[in-house]
């Protein structure tokens, strides 16, 4: 390993090249700045690219729609802990991004009078949650995020962005002000580690599902820009906040998206019975995806679960016919061959509530800028420092996120940030701050403890441990023996991932050195989560505990705030008041 | 399950050797991915690609027993009891099954993959026809793994002049676009002995394309509407 640190300089970099990032680097690239976009894959191997249903945007192609009305949806999906102002934000942009990208080539789906096609998804309504549901979903067949991340890549292509493809983000600088400075970073194919300094740094690293056993999530959703942050003391927001996704191939935990849901499949127990009629009358299916999750669980756990071992419940579509699966489903025929040896055309889907996405992250506004508490101001902003999609936390999704709403937040806040980046750095001096001396430390010294350690434990030991152990302790359900000790546990795991070697002592493309970096950035995650959702005294969204079935609003309509120092908690309210219209006041939240 | 993989570490070996492995897996491992994810605990300087783990993402293209795919669909049961794993042909090799796609991308770059409209951009989406839509599916699905291109000799002999079976895939799918107004750049940029024409039509791409796209019809459509503006 050399120890000598290249420093290169750029305007902008972007940590991350899935579709926060790719957006925000068109808006930077277009502003003739100098751009860095660094991704640990190839930009259209992000997780992204399998994003499914569609996009949300209310542009009321199928059925009347209004920005006001997904507001309202957006708001009560997160359980009234999102933060008003961001949804508000959110949903007014949401019309322009995605005609933006129809306008980019994006090949959406189409209705015979050629506009775009949209479908209904999970806990989008008409008319502030009447029972008539909402074509909001913008889609692309079932390949909505592959269709939308290969066209930001094609743009980015056509404007000229730098990517450094296969440059893994170890740390971030920052200065004695705390302002950010830009990263240091490495890359595979050579062991070098260079640093990236920046007069604006947008981390764009996405979701970090990895830390459950059972994820639908992609091999590098590791977490690394939550890692980073919170190794340089900046909090994470509402990590509690797990989406389980309800349908999940059963034993594979490959996604099947709700927009099979959206078309008219519909789920089924051991008893051929429907069963979510008895839990949302309502929206049936298509209530939200926590409400869903937490229904499955309870036929499976009340032993009406299907197959062998009664542990997972069928996802019925074959009524559909193989013209509506072939045209709009094409891909979940294929992953339900391929992952279940099931044809919907033909057979019902086994299915299982799945991890599927982080509500919470690095907190942020919703111009992208990165806020943290300083001076008694809970939302002061860190200098230098933006983040978007998945790892940020704006937040729009609170307890919950609608379906749909993901990629719409990676495009709408990828734009903002990129606009809010180009502001600020126009109004920077030239030159870029000094670095401090030991701005590369932190990432020299772990990479010479892994070359260096001659003994210890396996990687995959380790971080099968910890996927074990959030599986086990920080489930659909919670309970409060189970977080406790999972607290512990992640304890434990935390000092055995400090001890930890790799025989691979390789400097060319050495993924076990990758997977053991990885491997810090998924023990910050999972603590961060485990111990905010045991000191969460309460039922809200996706956290659900046996102790606490209720949600509390008195006490905790509030954001968690984790420190890595000494695992501390804050907390900080919830922004109730929206930009231009009145607070959606918290109700009881039925489907 | 018994392997024969290709090693290759340019930092430590002088040059490549096929190495045996022997792997005990557990009933939930059902794809190849999944075998060498098993293999990877006990040999972690085992290098290859991998990341969404389900056929989307096109990181895992690897040649398993002389066929280019993907691991992550490639069923395990379906395999024989040796398998023969070397990294896709043709390509540079970083390391062990890593293969440096610098020419790939160069090539899928060249057509210039975006639509090109030059009309003003309406308030709202521009309209396509749902039949014109269709025309698109078979070809933007491409994941860019590379399976193609590097099963086809022509772009074997050529690949800094060829543009490859993904690349001109990907220019039909422009080209097939009725937003697109540059149909005739587009086949400009493509009239040259080697761009184009160096696809004989041999079919591996097809064959052994993960998603089932079919590059050789996609070529054969470019080719008749240059044969139809020459004449």
């Amino acid at each position: 390993m050399s120890v000598s640190v290249q420093v290169r300089k750029f305007d902008a970099i972007v940590v991350g090249a899935g579709g926060s990032g790719l957006r925000a680097a068109l808006e930077l690239a277009r502003a003739d700045l100098k751009v860095a976009v660094l991704s640990k894959v190839f930009p259209t191997r992000s997780h992204t690219v399998a994003a499914q249903g569609g996009i949300a945007a209310p542009l009321a192609n199928s059925t009347e729609d209004n920005w006001h009305w997904h507001m309202y949806d957006t708001v009560k999906g997160s359980d009234y802990l999102g933060d008003q102002d961001a949804i508000e934000y959110m949903c007014r942009r949401a019309v322009e991004v995605v005609v933006e990208l129809e306008h980019m080539g994006m090949p959406f789906d189409r209705l015979e009078n050629g506009k775009i096609y949209q479908r209904p998804f999970g806990g989008h309504t008409q008319d502030y949650g009447s029972p008539k549901m909402a074509m909001r979903a913008c889609a692309a067949a079932d390949r909505t995020g592959h269709a939308m991340l290969h066209t930001l890549y094609q743009q980015n292509v056509r404007a000229n962005t730098q990517f450094f493809v296969e440059w893994m983000a170890l740390d971030l600088v920052r200065g004695a002000d705390g302002e950010v400075l830009g990263v240091t970073a490495l890359e595979m194919e050579t062991g070098e580690v260079h640093l990236f300094q920046a007069k604006a740094t947008l981390f764009a690293t996405g979701g970090a599902g990895r830390i459950y056993w059972a994820t639908t999530n992609a091999f590098i959703n590791t977490g690394d820009g939550l890692g980073m942050a919170a190794r340089a003391g900046i909090p994470l927001e509402d990590m509690e906040f797990w989406q389980f996704h309800p349908t999940g191939v059963a034993g594979a935990g490959v996604l099947i998206t709700e927009g099979v849901r959206g078309e008219g499949g519909y789920l089924l127990n051991k008893d051929g019975e429907r069963f979510m009629e008895r839990y949302a009358p309502n929206a049936k299916d298509l209530a939200s995806r926590d409400v869903v999750s937490r229904a499955m669980t309870t036929e499976i756990k009340e032993g009406r679960g299907c197959g062998p071992d009664a542990d997972h419940v069928l996802l019925k579509l074959d009524h559909l016919g193989p013209d509506v699966i072939n045209l709009r489903l094409p891909g979940i025929r294929e992953i339900a061959i391929k992952f279940a040896n099931a044809d919907p055309v033909r057979e019902p889907i086994p299915v299982v509530p799945t991890v599927h996405y982080q509500m919470g992250g690095i907190p942020a506004n919703y111009l992208g800028q990165v806020v943290a508490p300083r001076d008694g101001n809970p939302d002061a902003v860190v200098p230098g420092f933006y983040a978007a999609g998945e790892c940020a936390c704006v937040s729009v999704h609170g307890a919950n996120r609608l379906g749909t709403n993901s990629l719409l937040d990676l495009v709408v806040f990828g734009k903002a940030s990129g606009e809010q980046m180009v502001k600020d750095i126009r109004a920077m001096p030239a030159a870029h701050p000094e670095l401090p001396k030991d701005a590369a430390e932190r990432s020299l010294a772990r990479l010479a403890r892994l070359d260096g350690a001659a003994s210890g434990e396996r990687v995959p030991e380790v971080s099968n441990a910890l996927r074990r152990t959030m599986q086990a302790h920080c489930g659909v359900f919670r309970f409060p023996e189970m977080l406790t000790e999972g607290v512990a546990k992640m304890k434990a795991i935390a000092e055995r991932a400090a001890n930890t070697m790799i025989g691979d002592k390789s400097r060319v493309f050495n993924t076990a050195r990758i997977e053991a970096l990885e491997l810090d950035n998924l023990v910050e995650v999972a603590m961060s989560t485990v111990v905010s959702a045991e000191a969460r005294k309460e039922s809200r969204g996706a956290q659900s505990r046996s102790d606490f079935p209720e949600r509390d609003d008195a006490n905790w309509m509030k954001h968690t705030l984790w420190y890595r120092e000494g695992s501390r908690l804050e907390y900080k309210p919830v922004h109730l008041k929206p930009l231009s219209v009145e607070s959606f006041e918290p109700k009881v939240r039925t489907y | 399950m018994q392997f024969s993989i290709y090693r290759y570490d340019p930092d430590r070996d002088a040059r490549p050797v096929m190495k045996d492995y022997t792997v005990k897996l557990d009933p939930a491992d059902r794809m190849l991915l999944d075998a060498l994810v098993r293999l990877k605990e006990q040999d972690d300087s085992l290098s290859f690609r991998r990341s969404c783990r389900e056929g989307i993402c096109g990181s895992d293209a690897m040649n398993i027993n002389g066929k280019n795919g993907l691991a992550c669909i490639t069923k395990v049961a379906d395999l024989p009891e040796r398998v023969v794993l070397r990294p896709l042909p043709g390509l540079p090799v970083v390391r062990d099954l890593i293969v440096d796609m610098t020419q790939f991308f160069d090539q899928y770059h060249s057509v210039r993959p975006y639509v090109v409209n030059n009309d003003p951009p309406p308030e709202r989406e521009r309209l396509q026809s749902p039949a014109d839509r269709e025309a698109l599916n078979g070809l933007y699905e491409c994941i860019l793994c590379a399976c193609c291109s590097t099963a086809c000799p022509s772009f074997w002999w050529n690949p800094d002049k060829f543009v490859g079976p993904a690349g001109l895939l990907q220019a039909y799918r422009f080209i097939a676009d009725t937003r697109d107004q540059v149909t005739a750049e587009r086949l400009d940029n493509l009239e040259d002995p080697y761009r184009l024409f160096r696809c004989h039509s041999i079919m591996n791409c097809v064959d052994v394309c993960p998603k089932d796209l079919n590059p050789t019809r996609a070529i054969g459509k470019i080719k008749e509407m240059m044969v139809r503006r020459a004449v």
